[in-house]
């Protein structure tokens, strides 16, 4: 990183606190679409972390991969899912909202002592820097974690049927199709929508 | 800039974490919360990778790794979410009780 050491600083303590406070508003706010786009805030300055520390790539596939992907997918659930609900209130709720603050502070106190503790073996003498982390990344996928490499690309195959198969509606059996529906060669067999809710009704009885 | 630095800001994001995924009652926040905890041990290991491992930044190669299970189950989740909406009409957390006692 060649910026100067008050740059670095600075940038980090704008970064922390973005990334600090859009994180307690993903969690705490209460509409679940303002949250939504405060994880994109999150995903950003983590990124601009990344950058700090020299991971270029790393910075550029979360930007990619989070705020293009996993965001937009988390907003469309949320846009299939939408539906203003007031929940119904639970008796020693605000005790427990208490108590796993309690218990977040804690699990933080511990984490920070020992990080504060330990005596990290930092290396000052040999500060190399790879100054093109793409090829390094590159040598390290297609060498020695090539196996881990092909199971990510399975994991990602069997993670893209999974979640179609999850998600798509019921098939309906050919005998009972509405006649007033036209069906074409295009058109999927699926149940209608509000064949599919009716009986999701049904089933919450 | 040092290590700890870091350390303890993934350290914060991870507690913020936990705690909405304990305490949230809409699903789809609760997977928010998830990619929270992710990202904080992305924060880890990206900082492991430049402070000590800086000649070959094995950190980042398993950073890359994380980032591709994360969105695996970002899709799976999702796609959870969405069908016990349709059976159950609710993503309420606490009406999730099908395999409890």
């Amino acid at each position: 990183m060649n910026l100067a050491e008050g740059v670095q600083i600075v940038s980090f303590g704008i970064l922390g606190v973005m990334m600090i406070v859009t994180a307690l508003g993903v969690v705490l706010l209460p509409k679940i679409v303002h949250s939504a786009f405060l994880l994109a805030g999150v995903f950003i300055s983590i990124s601009g972390l990344y950058i700090l520390l020299n991971a270029d790539f790393v910075a550029a596939a979360q930007i990619l991969v989070y705020v293009g992907a996993v965001n937009v997918l988390i907003l469309f659930a949320i846009m299939l899912v939408n539906k203003q609900e007031d929940y119904s209130e639970l008796p020693g709720r605000r005790l427990r909202q208490v108590s796993t603050a309690v218990v977040c502070f804690g699990l933080f106190a511990l984490l920070g002592t020992m990080v504060l503790a330990t005596p990290w073996s930092l290396n000052t003498t040999s500060p190399a820097v790879i100054d093109n982390t793409i090829v390094a990344l590159g040598e390290h996928f297609f060498s020695d974690y090539l196996l881990p490499f092909e199971l990510a690309s399975v994991l990602l195959l069997m993670a893209m049927v999974g979640s179609i198969i999850l998600a798509r509606r019921d098939l309906i059996p050919e005998s009972s199709s509405t006649p007033g529906t036209v069906t074409t060669k295009l058109t999927l067999p699926e149940r209608p929508r509000e064949l599919a809710s009716l009986s999701g009704d049904s089933d919450r009885q | 800039m040092q290590l700890e630095y870091f350390l303890l800001l993934a350290a914060a994001l991870f507690c913020i974490g936990i705690y909405g995924l304990i305490t949230s009652r809409n699903a789809v926040r609760v997977l928010m919360s998830i990619e929270l905890m992710l990202n904080a041990v992305n924060l880890n290991l990206v900082g492991f990778s430049n402070y000590l491992d800086p000649s070959n930044i094995r950190g980042q190669v398993f950073t890359i790794f994380v980032i591709t299970v994360a969105a695996a189950e970002a899709a799976v989740g999702l796609a959870i979410v969405l069908a016990i909406y349709r059976n159950r009409n609710t993503v309420d957390m606490e009406q999730f009780n099908l395999l409890k006692w």
